[in-house]
């Protein structure tokens, strides 16, 4: 039963093949059985999710049910859930409960979708590894003692290992396609605005946005469908229908102007990688599309870009966790400072603290200038690349992540090491547009990912164009050694 | 050496809207602690602001009333610094593009003198929460009801040169502000604070000296208070050789005394930058016109229609539209009564000094404005003396009905009748003799003055209620036989 | 830029976070190591680019003034460290 897709899942769950209590219950044996070894939940909710099941089994008896009614998914733990640990990866709201769902949550819940639990993450999604969560590393399906990639490496890890069908995750530099590529998934990012952000916890206001780790696009785009929503409460929400993000799936490629940013294949890339790319390429030229070489000269500076725009925005949202109104709280503070200064220390791990001091720091008087307005210009320049590229082509492809899965503390040491894993990701979150990966290929067992850049709320050419790779590839399918 | 002082002000105006600035909470004052904090008031993570309307519709019409260009785009930034009142751990308000810029107000200072306070700019942002300090054992007590809360925050070039400049500025801001009904006025409530900058320079010099800022003062009596005090501890220090350190301070209307808070080395580095939670606003022209004709009328135009239409001084017409109210009042009474000008003097005089003597508003003055106009018809008609109109005045304050009723009850008729009066002038003649003679044999000039003898004794027998006018023709007439 | 165990010290002050005199040195390095990366923006001619807050170049909404909240005080201080009388605790705020 775990080897189903979510379309599989609906189509057996609407043929009464099964009950949605018969596979949650399959899938709470399997995380409680499994689950030892990846790490990859932070909490599981077998109660809930079976009380979930039942409902959603009356309303599937009833008829007329929404489509994914029934269903289950894991919720990165990012997101608010009423009455469940909301820890965000983080000993700081390691006691918090959220008193709201996340919009996204409700979503689901509207649509009978069952959560399993809330998987785990890199400290407030501050991270490309997963290393840096409160509740420790999650370990990567296909090579134990890899990384899964992060900062939503505890949903890849959970979908990799099929101890969820699919699960929801967010992406601020690249933390849904990282952790896709590392972990042989397929993974979207919508543009920016296009999902609501309330109840996602806030790293880096302009840059997060919410999307899905699932092992297919048409996966992904089912569960699209509901997750996308115009919500009143984020302003930053775009008031734009949802399509149907299926209907364009079985779209021919024939016409599709695909661009090959040459910026993308240079120093760093693992040759293996360049050449599964390479390959994937020719799948779509066989495909009907046509390739075209297209530059985005300012790619160098996302990263220098996004390593001030993410902090500075992230030390003032982390600003909120200060021991009085919720979260850790140090012991017998003996002043008002004293209280800030340990709840904070005590409650935040080492890459949160580094991240919140170079944002003071990139934001404090005499820097501002130099660091925080000069990102910003960059900003315009990396997305007016984008935009020139777009005139001429409907979709960038290239490679998701420079090289597979590395090892645990491979690159702990050096932040910065890290912080060049979302070099091909963060680009896409600066400019808003949305990014999706797929697998291509393995190297030394480990997968590859193949990263697809669309256009503004192009998501639906996005899941075709990965649609149709995987009807004609079966990269999707390959599971990681040891996963049944 | 001679001072000059240099004021300059920074005002935080609590817009009247229902619910707070980024969050749909009330704003109604008063309520049981943090019930009126939402998940987004208490910085709950995931949560987002989303901006009101109404604040910057209210923000837009105090631009247009104090003459300002309204900022077509205007931006919200974060404040960042640590406070238990601030849960976001920064405050949101505007820097770089606020929604009102440079303005100005003109003022009218006693002697008939003219004053043009240049406005800044002014800015939305979010009130911060309280901090209860008794009663928790070395804890304070954080209530964050007022946390979200809208503000303008006005900020004045130093165009203020004396107390009573600044005085007149804080009362005219509050005067427009009350009038366009976009904050409710309540000083004591916290509605309208003050934040005043103060610096001295030797008279006839340009350069600004080190200037203070005493924070957070909530009547316009402290705020005179902590000038002249700041003033006066300025030029001590400055007079004794010192040098003034630019300091926050905090005045204390209790015991009068002034401290300082923290030096400018403490001050914090605020860090601001756009919140990228919220985007620009834009307002367009359209939408600024419609507001224009939305407004309720300003004092200025208030104060020249009433110059205009009731004939009212121009000083008259500033003291009465000062205040809203008081604007209401008159003309609900005028409009009965038909005599603006005398209704315009009890208003400023007897009820005024009654009011404030009794702490009462003028809204919720117990003499109405039909009770006055009673009062006044009564005045106009000759019915009543203007020294037993104070009478019957007193007598409607403390509810003992409306001014004829008073009148009745009491006897306070003003006596015209001629018969009447006569009896009376008869009887004083007869009993003044040598009085008589003397009027009668001194010379025409020197009789007026001997006159006010005869007009005292009338009075004292008819109880003040002779009509003087009556009574003096009467006297003239028989005393001259 | 490089910063040093002074930076380090008003870092922590503004950002209410604790760096002990043991782990400055480390912090100090590490965040010099990311001022490193980020300096390569100012080689870049950025004359006539205006900031972007945004990717979207969208404006705001705004909301109309209707109350929306009703009093959950009880649910939201259940989750909180200190409380009395409705009030949250913290040590003595002086002004």
């Amino acid at each position: 039963m775990h080897q189903f897709t979510i379309a599989e899942l609906v189509k057996g769950l609407r043929n009464k093949d099964f009950s949605s209590t018969e596979v949650t219950q399959h899938y709470l044996e399997r995380i409680a059985r499994l689950d030892k070894t990846y790490n990859s939940y932070i909490t599981v909710t077998p109660e809930l999710a079976l009380a979930q099941a039942k409902a959603a089994d009356r309303r599937l008896a009833d008829g007329n049910q929404p489509a994914l009614c029934g269903v289950p998914i894991a919720h990165k733990d990012i997101f608010c859930t009423t009455g469940v640990r909301t820890s965000c990866g983080s000993k700081m709201l390691d006691n918090f409960i959220a008193p709201y769902n996340a919009t996204i949550v409700d979503n689901y819940l509207d649509s009978g979708v069952v959560m399993l639990g809330k998987t785990n993450m890199d400290e407030f999604a501050m991270g490309s590894s997963n290393e840096t969560s409160y509740y420790g590393p999650v370990k990567n399906p296909w090579a134990i003692d890899c990384v899964p990639g992060g900062s939503s490496g505890g949903s890849a890890a959970a979908v990799a290992a099929h101890l969820a069908p699919a699960a929801t995750a967010s992406d601020t530099g690249g933390s849904i396609r990282q952790p896709a590529a590392l972990c042989g998934l397929t993974g979207i990012k919508p543009t920016y605005g296009r999902v609501s952000r309330w109840g996602m916890i806030a790293f880096a206001s302009s840059l997060d946005q919410a999307g899905i780790l699932s092992r297919t696009a048409e996966d992904a785009a089912i569960l699209l469908n509901d997750m996308a929503s115009y919500d009143a409460k984020d302003s930053t929400c775009v008031e734009r229908d949802v399509p149907d993000y299926t209907a364009d799936l079985n779209k021919p490629l024939n016409g599709l102007r695909i661009g090959v940013p040459k910026e993308y294949f240079g120093e760093g890339l693992n040759p293996q990688t360049a050449a599964h790319v390479e390959s994937a390429i020719k799948v779509y030229e066989s495909l009907g599309a046509t390739i075209h070489s297209v530059s985005l000269p300012h790619t160098h500076l996302a990263v220098p870009a996004y390593y001030v725009i993410a902090p500075a925005e992230c030390s003032a949202n982390l600003s909120r966790f200060d021991g009085v109104r919720y979260g850790h709280r140090c012991e017998n503070p003996k002043d008002l400072n004293d209280l800030y200064m340990r709840s904070r220390s005590e409650g935040f791990g080492a890459e949160v603290k580094r991240r919140i001091l170079v944002g003071t720091y990139a934001l404090s008087a005499g820097y501002y200038d130099a660091y925080y307005s000069k990102a910003q210009k960059i900003r315009r320049l990396i997305k007016q690349d984008f935009v020139d590229a777009f005139q001429n082509v409907d979709v960038i492809i290239g490679p998701t992540s420079p090289s597979p899965a590395f090892q645990f503390g491979s690159k702990t040491k050096d932040p910065v090491a890290m912080y060049l894993e979302d070099i091909y990701t963060i680009a896409t979150n600066l400019a808003g547009l949305p990014g999706l990966s797929i697998p291509c290929g393995l190297v030394d067992n480990k997968p590859v990912g193949l990263q697809l850049i669309g256009n503004f709320f192009a998501e639906s050419q996005l899941l075709n164009a990965a649609h149709q790779f995987q009807q004609a590839t079966n990269f999707h399918q390959q599971t990681a050694p040891n996963i049944d | 050496m001679q001072w000059e002082t240099v004021i300059g002000l920074e005002v935080h105006v609590q817009l009247a809207t229902k619910t707070k600035i980024f969050s749909g909470s009330s704003t109604a004052f008063g309520a049981e602690p943090n019930t009126q904090a939402s998940a987004v008031d208490l910085a709950l993570p995931g949560t987002l602001p989303v901006a009101n309307e109404e604040a910057f519709r209210f923000a837009t019409m105090f631009g247009l009333a104090v003459n300002a260009e309204i900022g077509k785009r205007s931006v919200f930034e974060r404040k960042n610094y640590f406070y238990p009142d601030l849960p976001k751990g920064y405050q949101t308000t505007q820097l770089a593009e606020p929604i009102v810029g440079a303005g100005f107000v003109d003022l009218e200072l006693e002697g008939g003198r003219t004053k043009r306070v240049r406005i800044h700019h002014a800015h939305l942002e979010e009130d911060a929460g309280k901090s209860l300090h008794e009663d928790f054992a070395g804890m304070s007590g954080i209530d964050l009801n007022r946390a979200g809360t809208p503000l303008i925050e006005v900020v004045t070039e130093p165009d203020m040169r004396s107390a009573e400049e600044a005085v007149a500025f804080a009362k005219k801001l509050h005067s427009i502000v009350t009038s366009l009904e976009i904050c409710d006025g309540e000083m004591s409530q916290g509605s309208m604070r003050f934040d005043v900058n103060i610096s001295v320079r030797p008279k006839g010099t340009e350069k600004l000296g080190t200037r203070t800022e005493t924070k957070n003062l909530n009547s316009f009596k402290f705020m005179e208070e902590a000038i002249e005090l700041e003033v006066e501890r300025q030029i001590d220090v400055l007079e004794d050789g010192g040098k003034i350190t630019q300091e926050t301070r905090l005045y204390n209307g209790d015991t009068k005394k002034a401290r300082s808070m923290r030096s400018k080395e403490d001050s914090n580095d605020y860090r601001y930058f756009p919140c990228p939670d919220l985007l620009p606003v834009i307002l367009d022209d359209e939408y600024i016109e419609s507001v224009r004709k939305q407004m309720p009328e300003l004092p200025e135009a208030k104060r020249a229609r009433f110059v205009e239409q009731y004939g009212l001084s121009s000083y008259d017409a500033g003291q009465i539209t000062m205040d809203k109210f008081s604007a209401a009042f008159f003309e609900a009474s005028t409009k009965i009564s038909n005599e603006p000008k005398l209704t315009a003097n009890w208003i400023m005089a007897d009820l005024g000094a009654y009011l404030n003597r009794t702490e009462q508003r003028i809204d919720h003055s117990p003499v109405t404005p039909e009770l006055l106009a009673g009062l006044v018809v009564r005045i106009k008609d000759g019915t009543l003396s203007s020294k037993i109109a104070k009478q019957v005045f007193e007598a409607i304050a403390n509810g003992e009905g409306d001014a004829d009723t008073i009148i009745e009850t009491k006897g306070l008729k003003q006596v015209s009748d001629t018969g009447a009066l006569e009896k009376i002038i008869d009887d004083i003649i007869a009993a003044n003799t040598a009085q008589v003679e003397g009027y009668r044999a001194a010379a025409e000039d020197k009789r007026a003055k001997m006159l006010g003898f005869f007009v005292g004794q009338a009075m004292k027998a008819s109880k003040g209620q002779a009509n003087p006018q009556a009574l003096n023709e009467l006297l003239v007439k028989k005393l001259n036989g | 830029m490089a910063v040093d165990r002074s930076d380090i010290a008003k870092l922590s002050k503004l950002a209410r976070i604790q760096i002990s005199d043991e782990a400055a040195d480390e912090a100090a390095k590490s965040i010099s190591d990311v001022l490193a990366l980020v300096d390569q923006l100012q080689a870049v001619n950025t004359d006539g680019v205006l900031p972007m807050a945004h990717p979207l170049d969208a404006v705001q909404r705004l909301r109309a003034d209707v109350v929306t909240e009703a009093n959950q005080r009880e649910m939201f201080q259940s989750i909180a460290p200190a409380v009395q009388d409705g009030l949250y605790l913290v040590p003595q705020v002086i002004e």
